[in-house]
Protein backbone atom coordinates (compact mmCIF):
# COMPACT_ATOMS: atom_id res chain seq x y z
CA UNK A 1 0.00 0.00 0.00
CA UNK A 2 2.74 2.63 0.84
CA UNK A 3 5.70 3.32 -1.32
CA UNK A 4 9.01 1.52 -0.20
CA UNK A 5 11.62 3.91 0.42
CA UNK A 6 15.17 3.94 -0.99
CA UNK A 7 17.37 1.99 0.42
CA UNK A 8 19.82 3.36 -2.12
CA UNK A 9 23.12 4.58 -0.83
CA UNK A 10 21.71 8.14 -0.56
CA UNK A 11 18.74 6.80 1.51
CA UNK A 12 21.08 7.95 4.94
CA UNK A 13 21.04 11.69 3.58
CA UNK A 14 17.70 11.27 2.74
CA UNK A 15 16.54 10.44 6.75
CA UNK A 16 19.59 13.38 8.01
CA UNK A 17 17.54 15.53 5.82
CA UNK A 18 14.02 14.88 6.69
CA UNK A 19 14.95 14.89 10.49
CA UNK A 20 16.39 18.52 9.88
CA UNK A 21 12.99 19.67 8.25
CA UNK A 22 10.97 17.82 11.25
CA UNK A 23 13.70 19.96 13.72
CA UNK A 24 12.86 23.68 11.84
CA UNK A 25 9.23 22.48 12.68
CA UNK A 26 8.87 22.37 8.14
CA UNK A 27 6.30 21.58 6.46
CA UNK A 28 7.10 18.09 4.58
CA UNK A 29 5.52 17.81 0.94
CA UNK A 30 4.49 14.73 -1.32
CA UNK A 31 7.75 14.74 -3.02
CA UNK A 32 9.79 14.73 -0.65
CA UNK A 33 11.63 11.39 0.72
CA UNK A 34 10.14 10.86 4.41
CA UNK A 35 10.48 7.33 6.16
CA UNK A 36 8.15 4.35 5.97
CA UNK A 37 6.47 4.85 9.50
CA UNK A 38 6.10 8.28 8.61
CA UNK A 39 3.93 7.25 5.65
CA UNK A 40 2.12 4.47 7.13
CA UNK A 41 0.93 7.08 10.39
CA UNK A 42 -0.53 9.86 8.59
CA UNK A 43 -2.25 7.32 6.06
CA UNK A 44 -3.80 5.87 8.91
CA UNK A 45 -4.54 8.90 10.60
CA UNK A 46 -6.08 10.81 7.53
CA UNK A 47 -7.34 7.73 6.59
CA UNK A 48 -9.62 7.33 9.71
CA UNK A 49 -10.36 10.73 9.89
CA UNK A 50 -11.65 10.77 6.35
CA UNK A 51 -13.94 7.50 7.06
CA UNK A 52 -14.48 9.51 10.39
CA UNK A 53 -15.79 12.44 8.06
CA UNK A 54 -18.07 10.11 5.51
CA UNK A 55 -19.60 7.79 8.79
CA UNK A 56 -19.88 11.06 10.61
CA UNK A 57 -22.66 11.69 7.73
CA UNK A 58 -24.93 8.73 9.04
CA UNK A 59 -26.00 9.88 12.74
CA UNK A 60 -27.12 13.43 11.70
CA UNK A 61 -28.37 12.50 8.09
CA UNK A 62 -30.24 10.62 10.44
CA UNK A 63 -32.13 13.41 11.08
CA UNK A 64 -32.26 15.92 8.26
CA UNK A 65 -35.61 14.54 6.83
CA UNK A 66 -37.43 15.29 10.22
CA UNK A 67 -35.56 18.45 10.80
CA UNK A 68 -38.47 20.58 13.05
CA UNK A 69 -37.89 23.81 11.07
CA UNK A 70 -37.03 24.20 7.63
CA UNK A 71 -34.44 26.87 8.76
CA UNK A 72 -32.76 23.98 11.15
CA UNK A 73 -33.40 21.28 7.81
CA UNK A 74 -31.17 23.52 5.51
CA UNK A 75 -28.42 23.88 8.59
CA UNK A 76 -28.22 20.15 9.07
CA UNK A 77 -28.11 19.35 4.72
CA UNK A 78 -25.26 21.82 4.80
CA UNK A 79 -23.88 20.58 7.16
CA UNK A 80 -23.63 16.68 5.91
CA UNK A 81 -22.86 18.35 2.86
CA UNK A 82 -19.66 20.08 4.37
CA UNK A 83 -18.69 16.35 5.70
CA UNK A 84 -18.49 14.67 2.71
CA UNK A 85 -16.54 17.46 1.21
CA UNK A 86 -14.28 16.74 4.30
CA UNK A 87 -14.16 13.51 3.24
CA UNK A 88 -13.34 14.30 -0.20
CA UNK A 89 -10.38 16.67 0.73
CA UNK A 90 -8.83 14.12 3.13
CA UNK A 91 -8.94 11.36 0.76
CA UNK A 92 -7.35 13.32 -1.88
CA UNK A 93 -4.56 14.14 1.27
CA UNK A 94 -4.05 10.72 1.89
CA UNK A 95 -3.79 9.94 -2.11
CA UNK A 96 -0.62 12.31 -2.52
CA UNK A 97 1.05 9.50 0.01
CA UNK A 98 0.34 7.11 -2.49
CA UNK A 99 -2.44 5.06 -1.70
CA UNK A 100 -5.95 5.30 -3.12
CA UNK A 101 -9.49 6.22 -2.35
CA UNK A 102 -11.40 3.19 -3.46
CA UNK A 103 -8.08 0.99 -1.27
CA UNK A 104 -8.73 2.83 1.59
CA UNK A 105 -12.77 2.66 1.12
CA UNK A 106 -12.54 -1.25 1.35
CA UNK A 107 -10.62 -1.21 4.29
CA UNK A 108 -13.17 0.55 5.99
CA UNK A 109 -15.30 -1.36 4.35
CA UNK A 110 -13.60 -4.74 5.72
CA UNK A 111 -13.49 -3.26 8.95
CA UNK A 112 -9.62 -2.80 9.01
CA UNK A 113 -9.38 0.52 9.18
CA UNK A 114 -11.26 2.76 11.98
CA UNK A 115 -13.04 5.82 12.21
CA UNK A 116 -13.86 7.88 15.21
CA UNK A 117 -16.10 5.57 17.82
CA UNK A 118 -18.35 8.40 18.70
CA UNK A 119 -20.50 7.60 15.68
CA UNK A 120 -21.08 4.35 16.99
CA UNK A 121 -23.42 6.10 19.22
CA UNK A 122 -27.15 6.13 18.34
CA UNK A 123 -28.58 10.27 17.44
CA UNK A 124 -31.95 9.51 19.82
CA UNK A 125 -33.59 13.03 19.39
CA UNK A 126 -33.64 16.35 17.45
CA UNK A 127 -31.56 17.45 20.30
CA UNK A 128 -28.61 15.38 19.89
CA UNK A 129 -28.13 16.86 16.62
CA UNK A 130 -27.91 20.21 18.57
CA UNK A 131 -25.72 18.37 21.21
CA UNK A 132 -23.49 16.59 18.67
CA UNK A 133 -22.74 20.15 17.02
CA UNK A 134 -21.94 21.79 19.84
CA UNK A 135 -19.97 18.87 21.79
CA UNK A 136 -18.87 16.22 18.96
CA UNK A 137 -17.77 19.01 16.95
CA UNK A 138 -16.03 20.84 19.80
CA UNK A 139 -13.65 18.10 20.58
CA UNK A 140 -13.03 17.80 17.03
CA UNK A 141 -12.21 21.32 16.78
CA UNK A 142 -10.14 20.85 19.66
CA UNK A 143 -8.07 18.14 18.20
CA UNK A 144 -7.76 19.32 14.78
CA UNK A 145 -6.68 23.21 15.35
CA UNK A 146 -3.58 22.11 16.21
CA UNK A 147 -3.22 19.77 12.99
CA UNK A 148 -3.19 23.13 11.21
CA UNK A 149 0.40 22.83 11.92
CA UNK A 150 1.02 19.06 11.07
CA UNK A 151 4.26 18.77 10.00
CA UNK A 152 2.64 17.25 6.62
CA UNK A 153 1.81 20.04 4.46
CA UNK A 154 -1.01 18.79 2.05
CA UNK A 155 -2.63 17.29 5.65
CA UNK A 156 -2.60 20.45 7.35
CA UNK A 157 -4.07 22.63 4.59
CA UNK A 158 -7.09 20.58 4.79
CA UNK A 159 -6.87 21.01 8.14
CA UNK A 160 -7.68 24.58 7.91
CA UNK A 161 -10.12 24.54 5.24
CA UNK A 162 -11.88 21.97 7.71
CA UNK A 163 -11.10 24.02 10.82
CA UNK A 164 -13.21 26.80 9.41
CA UNK A 165 -16.59 25.01 8.77
CA UNK A 166 -16.52 23.01 11.90
CA UNK A 167 -16.32 26.47 14.23
CA UNK A 168 -19.25 27.18 12.04
CA UNK A 169 -20.82 24.01 12.80
CA UNK A 170 -20.09 24.16 16.65
CA UNK A 171 -21.85 27.14 16.66
CA UNK A 172 -24.47 26.41 15.18
CA UNK A 173 -25.03 23.03 17.31
CA UNK A 174 -24.52 25.34 20.67
CA UNK A 175 -27.18 27.91 19.03
CA UNK A 176 -29.63 24.82 18.59
CA UNK A 177 -29.65 23.85 22.22
CA UNK A 178 -29.56 27.14 23.16
CA UNK A 179 -32.96 27.50 21.70
CA UNK A 180 -34.15 24.09 23.11
CA UNK A 181 -32.67 25.10 26.50
CA UNK A 182 -35.10 27.89 26.60
CA UNK A 183 -37.80 26.15 24.79
CA UNK A 184 -41.09 24.31 25.99
CA UNK A 185 -40.15 21.92 28.89
CA UNK A 186 -40.21 18.89 26.42
CA UNK A 187 -37.63 20.51 24.46
CA UNK A 188 -35.50 21.58 27.02
CA UNK A 189 -35.61 18.18 29.14
CA UNK A 190 -34.72 16.91 25.13
CA UNK A 191 -31.67 19.02 25.17
CA UNK A 192 -30.41 17.79 28.55
CA UNK A 193 -30.77 14.73 28.30
CA UNK A 194 -29.03 14.99 24.59
CA UNK A 195 -26.17 16.34 26.55
CA UNK A 196 -26.35 13.72 29.50
CA UNK A 197 -25.78 10.72 26.70
CA UNK A 198 -22.90 12.85 24.52
CA UNK A 199 -20.95 14.02 27.26
CA UNK A 200 -18.77 11.56 28.08
CA UNK A 201 -18.28 9.62 24.67
CA UNK A 202 -17.09 13.30 23.64
CA UNK A 203 -14.42 13.56 25.93
CA UNK A 204 -13.60 9.99 24.81
CA UNK A 205 -12.83 11.54 21.25
CA UNK A 206 -9.22 12.47 22.39
CA UNK A 207 -8.17 9.11 22.81
CA UNK A 208 -6.87 6.88 25.65
CA UNK A 209 -5.12 8.51 28.99
CA UNK A 210 -1.87 9.52 27.71
CA UNK A 211 0.04 6.99 29.65
CA UNK A 212 -2.02 4.02 27.51
CA UNK A 213 -1.77 6.06 23.93
CA UNK A 214 0.00 3.30 21.40
CA UNK A 215 0.79 6.49 18.70
CA UNK A 216 1.28 9.25 20.66
CA UNK A 217 5.13 9.78 21.28
CA UNK A 218 6.19 8.76 18.08
CA UNK A 219 3.11 10.98 16.70
CA UNK A 220 4.70 13.90 18.86
CA UNK A 221 7.82 13.54 17.66
CA UNK A 222 7.58 13.60 13.79
CA UNK A 223 5.04 17.00 14.44
CA UNK A 224 2.23 15.34 13.56
CA UNK A 225 0.80 15.44 16.75
CA UNK A 226 1.40 18.60 19.06
CA UNK A 227 -0.56 17.85 22.02
CA UNK A 228 -0.79 14.81 23.94
CA UNK A 229 -4.44 13.66 24.46
CA UNK A 230 -4.84 14.37 28.10
CA UNK A 231 -3.64 17.91 26.60
CA UNK A 232 -6.56 18.38 24.50
CA UNK A 233 -9.11 16.42 26.77
CA UNK A 234 -8.84 19.31 29.12
CA UNK A 235 -8.56 22.01 26.85
CA UNK A 236 -12.00 20.77 25.70
CA UNK A 237 -13.28 20.61 29.58
CA UNK A 238 -11.88 24.26 30.21
CA UNK A 239 -14.19 25.96 26.90
CA UNK A 240 -17.50 23.31 27.81
CA UNK A 241 -18.00 24.15 31.30
CA UNK A 242 -18.79 27.58 30.81
CA UNK A 243 -20.80 27.18 27.68
CA UNK A 244 -22.55 24.62 29.80
CA UNK A 245 -24.11 27.21 32.11
CA UNK A 246 -24.30 29.93 28.86
CA UNK A 247 -26.80 27.23 28.19
CA UNK A 248 -28.34 26.16 31.18
CA UNK A 249 -27.81 23.03 31.02
CA UNK A 250 -25.53 20.26 33.37
CA UNK A 251 -22.94 18.61 32.42
CA UNK A 252 -23.13 14.80 33.99
CA UNK A 253 -20.42 14.98 35.97
CA UNK A 254 -19.93 15.61 39.45
CA UNK A 255 -16.25 16.26 39.32
CA UNK A 256 -16.42 19.38 37.69
CA UNK A 257 -14.73 21.70 39.58
CA UNK A 258 -12.09 24.62 39.41
CA UNK A 259 -9.07 23.69 40.42
CA UNK A 260 -7.67 27.29 40.81
CA UNK A 261 -3.93 25.46 41.92
CA UNK A 262 -3.60 24.29 37.99
CA UNK A 263 -5.72 26.91 36.81
CA UNK A 264 -8.24 24.07 34.87
CA UNK A 265 -11.61 22.75 35.54
CA UNK A 266 -11.20 18.87 37.48
CA UNK A 267 -13.57 16.55 35.86
CA UNK A 268 -14.60 12.61 36.10
CA UNK A 269 -12.61 9.71 34.42
CA UNK A 270 -14.33 8.22 31.18
CA UNK A 271 -15.33 4.64 31.56
CA UNK A 272 -12.75 3.79 29.67
CA UNK A 273 -13.87 -0.10 29.44
CA UNK A 274 -16.86 1.44 27.47
CA UNK A 275 -14.85 3.05 25.36
CA UNK A 276 -12.47 0.07 24.68
CA UNK A 277 -15.72 -1.81 24.47
CA UNK A 278 -17.22 0.58 21.44
CA UNK A 279 -14.10 0.65 19.89
CA UNK A 280 -13.49 -3.32 19.34
CA UNK A 281 -17.14 -2.90 17.86
CA UNK A 282 -19.48 -3.38 20.52
CA UNK A 283 -20.90 -0.25 20.75
CA UNK A 284 -24.51 0.48 20.14
CA UNK A 285 -24.29 1.06 16.14
CA UNK A 286 -20.96 -0.37 15.34
CA UNK A 287 -22.33 -2.73 12.90
CA UNK A 288 -25.67 -0.33 11.69
CA UNK A 289 -22.91 2.30 10.34
CA UNK A 290 -20.65 -0.54 8.74
CA UNK A 291 -23.37 -1.92 7.11
CA UNK A 292 -25.43 1.25 6.06
CA UNK A 293 -21.73 2.27 4.48
CA UNK A 294 -21.20 -0.86 2.41
CA UNK A 295 -25.04 -1.08 1.27
CA UNK A 296 -24.39 2.20 -0.20
CA UNK A 297 -20.91 1.31 -1.79
CA UNK A 298 -22.96 -1.65 -2.70
CA UNK A 299 -25.66 -0.21 -4.51
CA UNK A 300 -23.94 2.37 -5.89
CA UNK A 301 -21.64 -0.04 -7.76
CA UNK A 302 -23.69 -0.14 -11.29
CA UNK A 303 -23.90 3.60 -11.25
CA UNK A 304 -20.17 3.90 -11.17
CA UNK A 305 -19.45 1.12 -13.50
CA UNK A 306 -21.68 3.05 -15.86
CA UNK A 307 -19.98 6.00 -15.74
CA UNK A 308 -16.34 4.41 -16.08
CA UNK A 309 -18.41 2.75 -19.42
CA UNK A 310 -19.55 5.72 -20.81
CA UNK A 311 -16.04 7.53 -20.25
CA UNK A 312 -14.43 4.39 -22.24
CA UNK A 313 -16.95 4.63 -24.70
CA UNK A 314 -16.96 8.48 -24.79
CA UNK A 315 -12.78 8.39 -25.34
CA UNK A 316 -13.17 5.61 -27.92
CA UNK A 317 -15.52 7.82 -29.85
CA UNK A 318 -13.15 10.56 -29.81
CA UNK A 319 -10.45 8.43 -30.87
CA UNK A 320 -11.80 6.89 -33.96
CA UNK A 321 -13.06 10.58 -34.76
CA UNK A 322 -9.85 11.93 -34.52
CA UNK A 323 -8.58 9.07 -36.80
CA UNK A 324 -11.38 9.48 -39.45
CA UNK B 1 -45.67 38.54 -19.96
CA UNK B 2 -47.64 41.56 -20.07
CA UNK B 3 -50.33 43.51 -17.87
CA UNK B 4 -53.72 41.91 -16.67
CA UNK B 5 -54.59 41.33 -20.21
CA UNK B 6 -58.57 39.89 -19.61
CA UNK B 7 -58.93 42.79 -16.96
CA UNK B 8 -59.92 39.98 -14.08
CA UNK B 9 -60.71 41.23 -10.75
CA UNK B 10 -57.55 42.04 -8.66
CA UNK B 11 -59.01 39.94 -6.10
CA UNK B 12 -59.28 37.22 -8.38
CA UNK B 13 -55.43 37.91 -9.67
CA UNK B 14 -54.50 38.34 -6.07
CA UNK B 15 -55.93 34.51 -4.78
CA UNK B 16 -54.66 33.28 -7.63
CA UNK B 17 -51.25 34.54 -7.16
CA UNK B 18 -51.36 33.14 -3.71
CA UNK B 19 -52.14 29.83 -5.11
CA UNK B 20 -49.68 29.90 -7.97
CA UNK B 21 -46.42 30.62 -5.50
CA UNK B 22 -47.55 27.62 -3.10
CA UNK B 23 -47.93 25.71 -6.19
CA UNK B 24 -43.89 26.71 -6.85
CA UNK B 25 -43.40 26.64 -3.34
CA UNK B 26 -44.40 23.09 -2.79
CA UNK B 27 -42.41 21.84 -5.67
CA UNK B 28 -39.32 23.19 -4.37
CA UNK B 29 -40.34 21.85 -1.07
CA UNK B 30 -41.10 18.22 -1.74
CA UNK B 31 -38.37 17.95 -4.69
CA UNK B 32 -35.83 18.75 -1.53
CA UNK B 33 -37.03 16.62 0.94
CA UNK B 34 -37.28 13.39 -1.60
CA UNK B 35 -33.03 14.37 -2.66
CA UNK B 36 -32.45 15.28 1.29
CA UNK B 37 -33.29 11.44 1.99
CA UNK B 38 -30.14 10.57 0.06
CA UNK B 39 -27.71 11.73 2.23
CA UNK B 40 -25.19 9.38 2.84
CA UNK B 41 -26.55 6.63 0.61
CA UNK B 42 -25.16 8.66 -3.04
CA UNK B 43 -22.88 6.06 -5.40
CA UNK B 44 -20.19 8.40 -4.76
CA UNK B 45 -18.80 10.87 -2.49
CA UNK B 46 -18.87 13.33 -4.95
CA UNK B 47 -22.77 12.28 -5.41
CA UNK B 48 -23.54 13.18 -1.73
CA UNK B 49 -22.09 16.60 -2.06
CA UNK B 50 -23.89 16.90 -5.60
CA UNK B 51 -27.33 15.96 -4.46
CA UNK B 52 -27.43 17.84 -0.83
CA UNK B 53 -26.16 20.51 -2.76
CA UNK B 54 -29.37 20.37 -4.86
CA UNK B 55 -31.59 19.77 -2.06
CA UNK B 56 -30.27 22.40 -0.44
CA UNK B 57 -31.12 25.21 -3.39
CA UNK B 58 -34.58 23.65 -3.76
CA UNK B 59 -35.03 24.19 0.19
CA UNK B 60 -33.91 27.54 -0.13
CA UNK B 61 -36.53 28.69 -3.35
CA UNK B 62 -39.50 26.84 -0.90
CA UNK B 63 -38.67 28.89 2.14
CA UNK B 64 -38.75 32.20 0.15
CA UNK B 65 -41.69 31.30 -1.76
CA UNK B 66 -44.11 29.25 1.43
CA UNK B 67 -42.44 32.71 3.57
CA UNK B 68 -44.54 34.72 0.51
CA UNK B 69 -47.54 32.20 -0.23
CA UNK B 70 -47.96 33.17 3.54
CA UNK B 71 -47.99 36.91 3.34
CA UNK B 72 -49.81 37.10 0.06
CA UNK B 73 -52.55 34.32 1.99
CA UNK B 74 -52.67 37.34 4.93
CA UNK B 75 -53.40 39.62 2.96
CA UNK B 76 -56.33 38.06 1.39
CA UNK B 77 -57.97 36.36 5.02
CA UNK B 78 -55.90 38.33 7.63
CA UNK B 79 -54.24 35.29 9.42
CA UNK B 80 -51.20 34.59 8.67
CA UNK B 81 -48.94 31.77 8.18
CA UNK B 82 -45.01 30.84 8.35
CA UNK B 83 -43.09 28.85 6.10
CA UNK B 84 -43.04 26.59 9.11
CA UNK B 85 -47.22 26.51 9.40
CA UNK B 86 -47.48 26.02 5.22
CA UNK B 87 -44.29 23.15 5.79
CA UNK B 88 -45.28 21.19 8.84
CA UNK B 89 -49.37 21.99 8.98
CA UNK B 90 -50.93 20.93 6.16
CA UNK B 91 -52.21 17.57 5.31
CA UNK B 92 -51.41 15.74 1.96
CA UNK B 93 -54.93 16.95 0.76
CA UNK B 94 -53.50 20.77 1.30
CA UNK B 95 -50.11 19.77 -0.99
CA UNK B 96 -50.44 21.38 -4.21
CA UNK B 97 -46.76 20.24 -5.88
CA UNK B 98 -46.98 18.13 -8.83
CA UNK B 99 -47.33 14.29 -7.99
CA UNK B 100 -43.45 13.90 -10.12
CA UNK B 101 -41.37 15.31 -7.59
CA UNK B 102 -43.20 13.31 -4.69
CA UNK B 103 -42.20 9.95 -6.53
CA UNK B 104 -39.34 8.20 -4.44
CA UNK B 105 -35.69 7.19 -4.52
CA UNK B 106 -36.37 3.80 -5.92
CA UNK B 107 -32.50 3.89 -7.15
CA UNK B 108 -30.06 5.78 -8.29
CA UNK B 109 -31.41 5.60 -11.86
CA UNK B 110 -34.90 6.77 -10.70
CA UNK B 111 -33.81 10.14 -8.85
CA UNK B 112 -32.13 11.18 -12.17
CA UNK B 113 -35.07 10.31 -14.15
CA UNK B 114 -36.83 12.44 -12.06
CA UNK B 115 -34.75 15.71 -11.74
CA UNK B 116 -34.29 15.35 -14.99
CA UNK B 117 -37.68 15.74 -15.89
CA UNK B 118 -38.07 18.31 -13.12
CA UNK B 119 -35.24 20.57 -13.43
CA UNK B 120 -35.85 20.44 -17.31
CA UNK B 121 -39.47 22.34 -16.32
CA UNK B 122 -38.36 23.95 -13.55
CA UNK B 123 -35.88 25.92 -15.87
CA UNK B 124 -38.44 26.99 -18.66
CA UNK B 125 -40.43 28.18 -15.73
CA UNK B 126 -37.75 30.43 -14.03
CA UNK B 127 -36.55 31.57 -17.45
CA UNK B 128 -40.25 32.73 -17.85
CA UNK B 129 -40.81 34.00 -14.46
CA UNK B 130 -37.63 36.00 -14.20
CA UNK B 131 -40.02 38.54 -16.45
CA UNK B 132 -42.89 38.52 -13.91
CA UNK B 133 -45.04 41.79 -12.46
CA UNK B 134 -44.70 40.55 -9.61
CA UNK B 135 -41.44 41.51 -8.44
CA UNK B 136 -40.99 38.67 -5.48
CA UNK B 137 -41.61 36.02 -8.03
CA UNK B 138 -39.06 37.72 -10.84
CA UNK B 139 -37.07 37.59 -8.06
CA UNK B 140 -37.36 34.33 -7.17
CA UNK B 141 -37.01 33.56 -10.46
CA UNK B 142 -34.06 35.32 -10.77
CA UNK B 143 -31.76 33.26 -8.62
CA UNK B 144 -33.55 29.77 -9.20
CA UNK B 145 -32.78 30.19 -12.87
CA UNK B 146 -28.84 29.96 -12.52
CA UNK B 147 -29.29 27.39 -9.82
CA UNK B 148 -31.33 24.85 -11.55
CA UNK B 149 -29.57 25.30 -15.11
CA UNK B 150 -27.28 23.78 -12.67
CA UNK B 151 -29.53 20.66 -11.53
CA UNK B 152 -30.80 20.26 -14.83
CA UNK B 153 -27.15 19.57 -16.20
CA UNK B 154 -26.44 17.20 -13.54
CA UNK B 155 -29.30 15.56 -14.22
CA UNK B 156 -28.65 15.51 -17.96
CA UNK B 157 -25.08 14.06 -17.66
CA UNK B 158 -25.98 11.51 -15.07
CA UNK B 159 -29.02 10.09 -17.62
CA UNK B 160 -26.32 10.46 -20.71
CA UNK B 161 -23.94 8.12 -18.39
CA UNK B 162 -26.43 5.94 -17.28
CA UNK B 163 -28.41 5.61 -20.56
CA UNK B 164 -24.71 4.95 -22.53
CA UNK B 165 -23.24 3.32 -19.89
CA UNK B 166 -23.48 -0.46 -19.24
CA UNK B 167 -26.52 -2.48 -20.46
CA UNK B 168 -27.74 -2.65 -16.54
CA UNK B 169 -27.48 1.50 -16.25
CA UNK B 170 -29.65 1.64 -19.78
CA UNK B 171 -32.00 -0.93 -18.55
CA UNK B 172 -32.45 0.76 -15.30
CA UNK B 173 -32.35 4.39 -16.91
CA UNK B 174 -35.22 3.56 -18.96
CA UNK B 175 -37.26 1.80 -16.60
CA UNK B 176 -36.94 4.92 -14.60
CA UNK B 177 -38.74 7.61 -17.17
CA UNK B 178 -41.43 5.11 -17.99
CA UNK B 179 -41.86 5.10 -14.39
CA UNK B 180 -41.46 9.35 -13.72
CA UNK B 181 -43.23 9.74 -17.51
CA UNK B 182 -47.03 9.24 -16.86
CA UNK B 183 -46.53 12.22 -14.07
CA UNK B 184 -45.22 14.84 -16.08
CA UNK B 185 -48.63 15.75 -18.26
CA UNK B 186 -49.42 17.51 -15.27
CA UNK B 187 -46.47 20.08 -15.25
CA UNK B 188 -47.51 21.93 -18.34
CA UNK B 189 -51.44 21.25 -18.06
CA UNK B 190 -53.14 24.91 -17.34
CA UNK B 191 -56.23 25.64 -14.88
CA UNK B 192 -57.88 28.50 -13.57
CA UNK B 193 -54.99 29.53 -11.12
CA UNK B 194 -52.79 29.15 -14.25
CA UNK B 195 -54.84 30.59 -16.73
CA UNK B 196 -55.40 34.34 -14.30
CA UNK B 197 -51.68 34.51 -13.41
CA UNK B 198 -50.55 34.07 -16.99
CA UNK B 199 -53.24 36.59 -17.87
CA UNK B 200 -52.24 38.95 -15.38
CA UNK B 201 -48.16 38.82 -16.33
CA UNK B 202 -47.33 36.99 -12.40
CA UNK B 203 -47.21 33.76 -13.99
CA UNK B 204 -46.04 31.33 -17.14
CA UNK B 205 -48.93 29.54 -19.04
CA UNK B 206 -47.48 26.30 -18.51
CA UNK B 207 -48.17 24.66 -21.81
CA UNK B 208 -46.17 27.76 -22.83
CA UNK B 209 -43.39 25.96 -21.14
CA UNK B 210 -43.38 22.86 -22.95
CA UNK B 211 -41.83 23.27 -26.34
CA UNK B 212 -38.22 24.10 -24.77
CA UNK B 213 -39.11 21.21 -22.32
CA UNK B 214 -39.79 18.77 -25.29
CA UNK B 215 -36.68 19.84 -27.05
CA UNK B 216 -34.47 19.82 -24.43
CA UNK B 217 -35.71 16.12 -23.45
CA UNK B 218 -35.56 15.07 -26.90
CA UNK B 219 -31.94 15.90 -26.95
CA UNK B 220 -30.51 14.41 -23.80
CA UNK B 221 -32.21 11.52 -24.73
CA UNK B 222 -30.90 10.92 -28.17
CA UNK B 223 -27.32 11.55 -26.32
CA UNK B 224 -27.99 8.87 -23.99
CA UNK B 225 -29.67 6.52 -26.55
CA UNK B 226 -32.95 6.32 -24.45
CA UNK B 227 -36.84 6.51 -26.69
CA UNK B 228 -39.30 9.08 -24.93
CA UNK B 229 -41.39 6.41 -23.11
CA UNK B 230 -44.75 6.45 -24.36
CA UNK B 231 -46.86 5.53 -21.51
CA UNK B 232 -49.98 7.12 -21.13
CA UNK B 233 -50.40 10.18 -18.09
CA UNK B 234 -51.87 9.05 -15.09
CA UNK B 235 -54.85 11.11 -13.68
CA UNK B 236 -56.46 11.40 -11.05
CA UNK B 237 -60.24 10.63 -10.25
CA UNK B 238 -61.95 13.09 -12.23
CA UNK B 239 -58.74 14.70 -13.98
CA UNK B 240 -57.67 15.67 -10.47
CA UNK B 241 -53.59 16.04 -9.98
CA UNK B 242 -51.48 17.42 -7.11
CA UNK B 243 -52.19 20.63 -7.86
CA UNK B 244 -55.76 19.95 -6.74
CA UNK B 245 -54.50 18.02 -3.91
CA UNK B 246 -54.86 14.71 -5.06
CA UNK B 247 -51.37 13.33 -4.47
CA UNK B 248 -49.98 9.00 -5.32
CA UNK B 249 -49.63 7.63 -2.02
CA UNK B 250 -45.47 7.93 -1.25
CA UNK B 251 -46.77 11.57 -0.44
CA UNK B 252 -49.14 10.71 3.00
CA UNK B 253 -45.57 8.81 4.42
CA UNK B 254 -43.10 11.97 3.63
CA UNK B 255 -45.07 13.61 5.25
CA UNK B 256 -45.33 12.18 8.41
CA UNK B 257 -41.81 11.62 8.80
CA UNK B 258 -40.83 15.48 7.56
CA UNK B 259 -43.93 16.59 9.68
CA UNK B 260 -44.06 14.53 12.78
CA UNK B 261 -41.44 16.12 15.43
CA UNK B 262 -42.87 19.66 14.10
CA UNK B 263 -46.18 18.53 14.84
CA UNK B 264 -45.29 16.72 18.25
CA UNK B 265 -44.30 20.12 20.09
CA UNK B 266 -47.04 22.27 19.32
CA UNK B 267 -46.10 26.42 19.54
CA UNK B 268 -42.90 25.10 19.98
CA UNK B 269 -39.33 27.52 18.36
CA UNK B 270 -36.53 25.72 16.79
Amino acid sequence: MTTEAPAAPGAHDAQRRFDGMIAADERIEPRDWMPDGYRRTLIRQIAQHAHSEIIGMQPEGNWITRAPSLKRKAVLIAKVQDEAGHGLYLYSAAETLGVSREELLDLLHEGRQRYSSIFNYPTLTWADVGAIGWLVDGAAITNQVPLCRCSYGPYARAMVRICKEESFHQRQGFDSLYVLARGTGAQRRMAQDAVDRWYWPSLMMFGPPDAESAHSEQSMAWNIKRFTNDELRQRFVDIIVPQAEALGLTLPDPDIAWNAERGHYDFGTPDWDEFKQVLKGGGPCNRQRLEHRRRAHADGAWVREAARAHAAKRAARDTAGEAA
Amino acid sequence: MSGNENGAPQAEVDTATAAYVLRLGDDALIASQRLAELAARGPQLEEDVALANIALDLLGQARVLLDYAGRLEEQLTGVLRTEDDLAFLRDERQFCNARLVELPNTDFAHTVARQLLFSGYALELYTALQGSADETVAGVAGKAVKEVAYHRDHAARWAVRLGDGTEESSERMAAALEACWPYTGELFTPDEVTRTVAAAGVGADPAGLRPGWDAFIDGVLAEAGLHRPETAQITGPAGLGGRQGVHTEHLGYLLAEMQHIHRSHPGATW
